[in-house]
């Protein structure tokens, strides 16, 4: 069998049958690297369908604008009388919504014009703060859901054990007095381990009973939604004393996030938990034995299962770990920007995680990418409802977009005609077998 | 009905699936198509369906031209396709999917039920389908189902009718109706093309042979064609169609099973009170009808599928309360019967999968942290040693062909210092060439003192590995015999006839003649004899 080729690792064929049959694995192996680029784009590969979705987005996005603005609907209303005028106004709609957006959220000009004439010179980086502030805990939550789905489970609880999490980080910072520096690793780790608890219990209940993570997890967000609500209203537990508001004591000064610069809602150390977090969800994932058994079981369970590894275990641990990322997501924003618990505190955290995970594609580097995107996005939209009038609920409409395009990608390679991925032909190609 | 394609062409990207292919089927003819996995086939058969769009070449029907963009010019040109992978709706009836899509109506809209019925009644009687037109299609067996295709195909009144690969989901005994079946369709002046890669049944029922390999025909020939012929065109070079293995020297016991007993569906034991022993150096071959137990034999020995009684030693040690992990430790080599669903992660790489069950062990782990290093050198040593044939270890193995997936399953297996072997229809779905190549490494673990358990529903590899056969039926082993005995007998014991236990039931699941028809290999068969054959048919094939 092995007559012609010993030891050869990837002989596509006989040599004496030479002929475009037997050609195409080599022929794709040397490709070039400008092919395979070109290829790339014109085939759509993930992350070109990705920029391609933002794109059609922000394109969107950007017709919606204008033509939401009055004096750009009533210059279309005289469209044949002035066209250029229509045209000019909705441009200029949608330009000017666009560069507050990005002086927001990235860089303001005026700012490092005044930096050279003896203005704050941090007043630069204020917009990338805020883009680093909001992601923070988008990261985590996002984190939460991606790892999850590596190992094969949907994880819609984000939102429950972010709440977990907050309401351990929270009683952590006001009630406990402890040295500075432990304080506030021991309220991370609370926050951790409020949100664990709960991933935990989802897991157990799947790897034991059999009951499906999307129906427990949807539930148990209601849950923590009621018990955060009913521990607000009881002094005893988290309510502020003499308060009838929802709302919870400040947290003593030392179990707070350091920030840099400026205060809130400047960017503080929870940014760097959420990169840490991401570096070492990376490794775990790719490096780790624990992550090959995740990514199998989610991969293919009954191989995993004959291979040896324990499924249900692996649920359970996921889930833990899934949880505690959601926690600390939780324990991030509680002891970061908002330094106290209220009713409201949990947001849309837990299910923007979702949508940042499947813009990421459920890689730790592409969940912060992803959630630094969203983080920008939200940044910027409260800059530009600021200095345009257009309302800041655009961001939710792009955000929206950017996902229905990303969810689609037939979509947007109809969009921009790009050809169909090759691997949609492969099961009919020829596979190479055998002199 | 006269079908000719001509010059027909397909290019995927650089790779050629279809190079000029030409074939003609006559009406009433019975043509097979018979290739490697890969070689082509089915992208023909797609292209004719209207699945695919050729490059090149023309498909005439009664020497007109047609053009055939979808599968509904297909069905127009009264062309029938039967997939490998059925299309029905497992919730409808017999007589629902039959007339999904062409739905006849009475007055206001209303389906006419009764006239469906009637109609697949007829087909059903005429061509001795002995379909029942109101049962669930969930509850026929595969081979009922595949007859629910055909009857499709019928009703749209079909002139040639493709079966893709249809014995490949099918028992012996199904697989001899199904042969019945298109017998009466050829003597009804329907041509059937018959897509296939297994050589004693393309010898069974064609009338004429179109081999093709790498997209092109390299040849036709009758149906008197030998084997090793045969082999030799689809391959491109002589194959060995029985591996050649010394006399068995069996040693001490390595594997111990005793009165093993797996809770089944109905309450009836899947697996009922199965003991054997296997010898180390020794090869048992577990025959039966697919569906007799092995399955869950297989999974109990494993731990994956809990046993209610029994025990099961390896080398004199208990493992029966062990975990899969744990089996797999104390020196089983598993090589599972559904390779891409249990034995693979398919989006894994190659050199990954290589690793599945011993990534957490030195040298590819410490600690928790994997040796990437380490598992690497490890792929490229078994690609090459094993010759799987993959562009590179880092490629998925979901798009490695079947015979390559089974060898990265060899290769982990048999690489880590195993005591007994378990294989499970190692061989099912390979082409000649992997079957050759599988059967040689599980003979070699043999000769190097591991005790090898083969399940298998195919007597011909029974036959060309086992040292001793047990024979499966409704859960029992029904009897042991030397690889001499003839296939009679054993597919006398295979239907539950003839045992040394119990007495049978119904001898009804498979005819024994039909199991001989199929596979006329005696022990010392002709098969042997073309092992050594010069390579003249091979090269008949080049270019």
């Amino acid at each position: 069998m092995s007559a012609e080729q010993p030891g050869s690792p990837a002989p596509p064929g006989p040599p004496e049958t030479p002929g475009p049959a037997a050609g195409g694995p080599p022929a794709r192996r040397t490709a070039t690297l400008n092919h395979t680029i070109v290829s790339a784009i014109v085939e759509g590969s993930p992350a070109v369908v990705t920029f391609l979705a933002i794109l059609a987005a922000v394109v969107l996005g950007g017709l919606l604008i204008a033509f939401s603005d009055p004096t750009v609907l009533h210059a279309w209303s005289t469209f044949f009388s002035d066209p250029v005028n229509a045209l000019t106004l909705a441009w200029d709609a949608a330009s000017g919504a666009y560069v507050a957006m990005f002086e927001g959220a990235i860089v303001n000009p005026h700012t490092v014009a005044a930096a050279f004439h003896g203005g704050s010179v941090g007043a630069i980086f204020y917009p990338l703060s805020q883009t680093a502030s909001n992601a923070t805990p988008l990261i985590l939550t996002g984190l939460s859901v991606a790892i999850a789905f590596r190992a094969g489970l949907f994880n819609i609880g984000a939102a429950g054990q972010w709440v977990g999490g907050a309401i351990v980080a929270t009683y952590l910072g006001f009630a406990i007095n402890l040295p500075p520096v432990v304080h506030l690793i021991v309220c991370l780790l609370g926050g951790f381990a409020g949100g664990a608890v709960i991933g935990w219990l989802v897991g157990e209940l799947k790897a034991r009973t059999g009951a499906h993570e999307v129906i427990v997890t949807i539930m148990l967000n209601y849950i923590m939604y009621n018990l955060l609500s009913f521990l607000l209203s009881t002094p005893t537990a988290l309510q502020q004393p003499g308060q009838s508001n929802l709302i919870s004591p400040n947290l003593a000064a030392d179990a707070r996030l350091p920030h840099a610069g400026g205060p809130p809602p400047q960017v503080d150390l929870g940014f760097l938990v959420g990169i840490a977090a991401a570096v070492g969800l990376w490794w775990l994932l790719s490096r780790s034995t624990v992550g090959f058994q995740f990514r199998a079981v989610g991969a293919n369970p009954s191989a995993a299962r004959s291979a040896g590894m324990d499924v249900e275990r692996s649920w359970v641990r996921v889930m833990l770990l899934a949880g505690g990322l959601a926690g600390l997501g939780g324990a991030a924003v509680i002891l970061g920007p908002l330094q106290q618990l209220t009713f409201n505190s949990y947001g849309t955290y837990g299910f923007d995680g979702i949508t940042v995970a499947l813009l990421g594609r459920a890689s730790p580097l592409g969940v912060v990418l992803a959630a630094l995107l969203f983080g920008a996005l939200h940044a910027g939209g409260t800059n530009m409802e600021a200095a345009t009038q257009v309302p800041s609920d655009i961001v939710e409409v792009l955000q929206g977009l950017i996902v229905l395009f990303v969810a689609a990608p037939p979509l947007i390679r109809a969009i921009f005609r790009l050809r169909r991925a090759r691997a949609a032909g492969l099961e009919a190609v020829p596979k190479g077998w055998n002199p | 009905m006269k079908l000719e394609l001509t010059g027909i062409t397909k290019r995927f990207g650089s790779l050629v699936a279809n190079d000029h292919i030409d074939l003609t089927v006559e009406p009433g003819e019975i043509r097979a198509l018979l290739g490697e996995n890969g070689a082509g086939k089915t992208t023909l058969m797609n292209v004719l369906y209207g699945l695919v769009q050729p490059d090149e070449g023309e498909i005439r029907v009664d020497g007109k031209v047609v053009t055939i963009r979808s599968p509904k010019d297909a069905i127009a040109a009264k062309i029938g396709m039967v997939h490998q992978h059925f299309m029905l709706v497992p919730v409808f009836t017999v007589a629902e999917n039959v007339t999904l899509g062409m739905e006849r109506t009475k007055a206001f809209g209303l389906l006419d039920r009764r006239r469906a019925r009637r109609d697949v009644r007829a087909l059903s009687e005429r061509y001795g389908l002995d379909v029942n037109p109101d049962a669930y299609v969930e509850d026929l067996p595969v081979g009922v189902q595949q007859r629910v295709e055909i009857i499709k195909t019928l009703m749209r009144d079909a002139s040639v009718l493709v079966l893709d690969e249809p014995t490949s989901v099918l028992t012996p005994g199904e697989t001899e109706d199904l042969f019945r079946i298109m017998r009466g369709l050829r003597a009804g002046g329907r041509s059937i093309v018959f897509i296939s890669h297994k050589l004693k049944e393309v010898q069974a029922i064609a009338d004429t042979i179109t081999v093709i390999r790498r997209g092109k025909v390299v040849g036709e020939r009758p149906p008197t064609a030998t084997d090793a012929e045969l082999a030799a065109l689809m391959v491109g070079r002589a194959v060995q169609l029985r591996v050649s293995k010394t006399p068995a020297h069996p040693g001490e016991v390595m594997f111990d099973v005793r009165g093993l007993t797996v809770p089944g569906e109905h309450g009836k034991p899947a697996v009922d009170d199965v003991s054997f022993e296997v010898r180390a150096g020794e090869i048992l071959g577990v025959a039966g009808v697919q569906g007799n137990g092995q399955t869950e034999l297989c999974e109990a020995l494993m731990g994956l599928r809990p046993a209610a009684a029994g025990s099961v030693l390896v080398d004199g040690r208990d493992v029966s309360n062990m975990a899969p992990r744990e089996r797999l430790r104390a020196g089983i080599g598993y090589i599972p019967e559904d390779r891409q669903e249990d034995g693979l992660v398919g989006d894994f790489s190659v050199a990954d999968n290589l690793v599945l069950d011993v990534y957490d062990r030195k040298p590819f782990a410490s600690g928790i942290a994997l040796n990437l290093d380490a598992i690497e050198e490890n792929a490229v040593s078994r690609v090459a040693e094993f010759d799987v044939r993959t562009s590179s270890v880092a490629t998925p193995t979901s798009t490695l062909s079947g015979g390559n997936q089974q060898k990265v399953i060899v290769a982990r297996e048999v690489s880590r210092h195993i005591k007994v072997l378990l294989a499970s229809q190692p061989t099912r779905g390979l082409d000649v060439g992997s079957i050759e190549f599988v059967h040689r490494r599980i003979v070699e673990q043999r000769d190097q003192g591991v005790a090898v358990v083969i399940v298998s529903s195919e007597l011909d590899e029974i036959y060309a590995l086992a040292d001793r056969i047990a024979v499966m039926y409704e859960g029992k082993i029904t009897g042991f015999r030397p690889p001499t005995v003839s296939a009679d007998e054993l597919g006398m014991l295979m239907a539950g006839a003839g045992g040394d236990g119990a007495a049978p039931e119904a001898a009804d699941a498979l005819d024994p003649a039909a199991a001989d028809g199929l596979d006329p290999a005696a022990p010392d068969g002709p098969d042997s004899a073309g092992a050594e054959r010069p390579d003249s048919a091979a090269a008949d094939g080049q270019p």
